[in-house]
This record gives C-alpha cells, structure tokens and sequence, in this order.
C-alpha cells in the first residue's frame, strides 16, 4: 500500500502545516498580558482611512498611544476617501478619518455618521521635475500654474481614484477653469504613494499632500514647484459611523477614538509627529 | 539598476534578521492559503473525479463552467465575497468582512475550480484497463474508484500545486477582503504593494524573496514525496 502515500501524505502534512501556522497565528494575536487589567478580550475598532495618513507614518505613532489609553487596538483599512466613504456607508467600519470636506458633510447629513469634527490639516503641494517644463517653480497661484500646465501640455499624474486628493484637484482644475483632457494628463487609480512613483517615472508634474511627499523625497527626485496656495488646504475629519443605521459598529469606541483626536494629548501628538525626522511637522492640529 | 541591487541586497539581510512583524506576515499567508488549499481540495478532488468518472446531468456543461472559472480574476473572486460579506450583503450579519476567514473565503473560490478541473483531467487521461482490471480483480465499484483516483495522484498533486502557487502569490482578491489590516489580514503580497507604495523597496524586495522561498520550498517537498511514493518505472523513458 506504498502507492496510497502520494494524496494521503501530502494531504495530512498540509493539514498538520496549517493547523501549527493557525496555532501560531493565534497566538501572535493575543495580547500581551496586561498587569494592570484583568484579560478582558481586546477591543478592536475598525477605521476606513485614507491612504496619506497610512503611508505617511501617522497612524503607526499615533495608533499604540491611543491603544495605551483607551484599550482599543485600531484596525486600519487605508484605501481612498470615495472608498472609505464607501465602507461607512456600508457600515463595514465603525470610524472615518477622511479628508473630502464637502463630501464628508454630506455623509453626515445623509445619516450614515453621528458628526464630523474637524482634527487636522495638511497641505497639497505640486511637485514635478527639475527641468520644469511649464515655468512655474517658486509661484504660490495654483490656479496660474494649473493654467500652465495645462497650456504647455507638460505631463501631469493624475490619481484618478475619488480620493480626497483626487477631489481636491479636480476642484482646483475647475476653479481654473480647464477640463484636464490629452495624452499629457494621466490618471494611475493609485494610492499617494504610488502616483508619486509614477510621476517620478515620467518626469511629470503631479499634485501631492506635503505627508507623503516628505516621506517619500529621498527615494524620488522631484522637487517643490508650488505651495502655500490656500487653494491647497487639506482638512481632514473624524466620522464616527451611525449606531442607529448599522447596530453592530462599536459606536462607544469610535465615539472614544474621535474625542482622543481632538483631546490636548491627542492635537499634541499629531503636532509633534515628523518634526525629528523632517524638521517639520507633517500635520497641523486644528481641532476645536 | 542600482536600486534593484540594493534593494535585493539589503533585501537579503532583512530575511536574515527576520523581525517578528516580517514573521507573522509569512504565518498568516501560509495559514491562510493553506487552510484554502485544504479546504478546495476536500471539496475539489471528490467532485473532480465524480465529474470525469459519473454521467453527471449536464456534465460537459459543469466541467466547461469549472474550466472557465480557473481562469477567474483573483479581484473579481475578492469583490463577490466582499459584497457577500459587506454588512449590506446577504451573509453581514456574520461580520466576517476584513478577517483572515474572509480571505480564506475568497481563495477557496480561486483554488477549487483549479483543483477540480485539473483533478478531472487526471483521472479523465487514464485509460479504461485500469477500472477494467480492478473490476476484474474483484474491487467493487466504490473500490474500484478509489483505485483510479490513486492512479491519477501524479495530476492531483500537480492539481494541488497549481492552486497553491495561485493563491499565495494572489493580491487582488486579499487586499479586497482583508483590508490589509497590519497585525491581522497583512499577508507577504499586500505587504509588497503597500512597501512599495510607501516607497520602501528593499523590504519590498525582501518580502518578494520570501515568498518565492516558500513556493521553492513547497515545490521541494512535494518533490520529495513523489520521490518515496512513485516508482521510477512510472517514468515514461527514451530507450
């Protein structure tokens, strides 16, 4: 009965396989054991967020702070603004931290979220290649320097994706009064970061938030072109999601999650975070 | 140039120090698609043989479905669980969304057509003397079934292979369900794409390494139990 080893062996050997990674896995999950508190089970909360304050490192320094005081292991999902919205209107998450004002407004008004409060703000800046095809390094109009880029057909990186980001360009286009059409204007569908590596690869003009521009500058070369446009404020904002329209979202530990975004301990952090190692903080804290 | 260099190179020292986040990211991919694997082949491996060996009604039709379903996009797989799962779908109320469950769900779409069509071809490329002699033999029908999913093991095992190599190495579907939640449904490609995006690319490279470990060293063991289980005279041979 040699002959039977094939499937019969390769099948208990995946099965003894996993189930030692799955005893594994598990046990990586548990906590730590907390002296302090009884092992009550973790309390885990779910936020939709943008891909900016993933990719910029925020949410890593924040995040286990926030775990320190409240309990509340965060899991993030960072995907685009439109996407996150998304998700709370599908009451998948119990949390948005978002940046799409208008958009986040209307959420709220619609009953998919108790409030909106405003937390912190970053600003866009636009970047693009040393050559400077289009002129318009060291200007603060975003709107003259969208003019000509547009008029220079310079290449521009687009993200394409109903991001906050996304939002905030298209409404920056309109203000100038241009509708972005033509082999110059490329539209990725990506994050931040990977629109960035692909304005990199072409040499080419795009608009990004100073968070993940900083974190990612040593590994690209372009540069700063336009900034300090009030144009190119980036608010974002907390969303608890609606308990009343989807009953299973922990609305106590969301609700928890927002006031610790806006408490002093909370605006300080995000004020300190990036200053070592840029020189600069990454976000401003302007919560009220 | 340079930068894939440096990449793979400080890509390299990364394994070497493998830190416990790099660690439990390996765990949960081969937890999860292992446990999918297993999983398809419990259900992928009887209904493959019944397909090829039974006059199932409509059997060309299922067996065509199958085929065209190994063929499935991984995202389009990832986006019908997730609307199955969403809180708005039919299945929400189990919260099953952005859980390693989830992506096991969605893997086990991938990799049962696979293991199931692969599986039928196995045992539909044996020829009639087997079942005959078996028959002839004294096995009984059941026995004698059983004996010709023995005899097709070399196309199962590739059959297993093929759906392995699937769906570790798959992102679109993980990343759809999984939420690519750090500590918890992170797993080796959804790291590559959030590496690279955070422009990370040596532990990008680093992590790309492993995974092509982990196929080597599937691929090698599976090798090794062919060895102890075939005969060489299995082995179709140029004389």
């Amino acid at each position: 009965m040699r002959n039977r080893k094939g499937i019969v062996f390769l099948l208990v050997a995946l099965m003894l396989f996993s189930v030692c990674f799955a005893v594994g896995c598990g046990k990586t999950e548990t906590p730590a054991p907390d002296q302090s508190k009884a092992p009550a089970p973790e309390k885990v909360l779910k936020m939709a967020t943008t891909t900016s304050t993933q990719d910029s490192g925020l949410l890593d320094y924040l995040l286990p702070k926030f775990k320190e005081d409240s309990g509340y292991r965060v899991d993030v999902i960072a995907v685009g603004t439109g996407q996150a919205l998304e998700m709370g209107k599908a009451g998948d998450v119990d949390v948005l931290l978002v940046h799409s004002k208008a958009k986040e407004e209307e959420f709220v008004a619609g009953g998919y979220g108790t409030y909106r409060k405003d937390v912190m703000y970053n600003d866009f800046i636009i970047i693009g290649p040393a050559s400077d095809p289009a002129g318009i390094k060291g200007s603060t109009d975003v709107l003259d320097a969208f003019k000509k880029i547009a008029n220079t057909q310079s290449p521009f990186i687009s993200r394409g994706d109903a991001s906050g980001t996304h939002n905030k360009e298209l409404s920056v286009w309109e203000k100038a009064g241009i509708k972005p059409e033509g082999a110059w204007y490329v539209e990725t569908g990506q994050g931040m970061g990977d629109t960035f590596r692909v304005a990199n690869e072409k040499k080419a003009y795009t608009l990004i938030d100073r968070a993940t521009f900083l974190a990612n500058q040593k590994t690209y070369q372009l540069e700063i072109m336009v900034e300090g446009d009030k144009n190119l404020f980036n608010q974002y904002g907390v969303i608890p999601i609606n308990p009343e329209k989807f009953p299973k979202v922990d609305n106590k530990g969301a609700e928890e999650f927002a006031n610790w975004m806006i408490s002093e301990k909370g605006q300080q952090l995000i004020g300190e975070f990036g200053k070592d190692t840029y020189g600069q903080a990454l976000f401003v804290p302007n919560a009220k | 140039m340079e930068t894939i260099i440096q990449g793979t190179r400080e890509g390299f020292w990364l394994i070497c120090n493998l830190d416990a986040e790099l660690l439990q990211i390996t765990r949960l991919s081969l937890g999860v698609s292992l446990t999918a694997l297993i999983i398809a082949a419990i259900l992928g491996i009887p209904s493959g043989a019944a397909l090829a060996l039974r006059n199932v009604f409509g059997r060309r039709f299922w067996l065509n479905v199958i085929y065209t379903l190994m063929g499935l996009p991984p995202v389009l797989a990832g986006l019908v669980v997730y609307l199955f799962l969403s809180t708005k779908g039919p299945l929400g109320e189990y919260q099953l969304l952005f859980t390693p469950t989830a992506m096991v769900i969605a893997q086990v779409l991938l990799a049962f057509p696979i293991v199931c069509g692969l599986s039928a071809r196995a045992v539909m490329a044996l020829p009639q003397d087997v079942y005959d002699s078996a028959v002839t033999l004294g096995a009984s029908r059941r026995q004698a079934a059983w004996i010709i999913i023995r005899e097709a093991r070399m196309g199962i095992i590739a059959a297993l292979t093929t759906a392995l190599g699937r769906v570790i190495a798959e992102v679109g579907a993980v990343m759809l369900v999984g939420g690519n939640i750090k500590g918890v449904t992170r797993v080796l490609t959804t790291s590559i794409v959030l590496e690279t995006r955070m422009g990370h690319d040596a532990r990008a490279i680093a992590i790309g390494l492993i995974l092509l470990m982990i196929s080597f060293l599937i691929n090698l063991a599976i090798l090794l139990l062919e060895r102890g289980s075939f005969r060489d005279d299995n082995r179709i041979q140029i004389t």
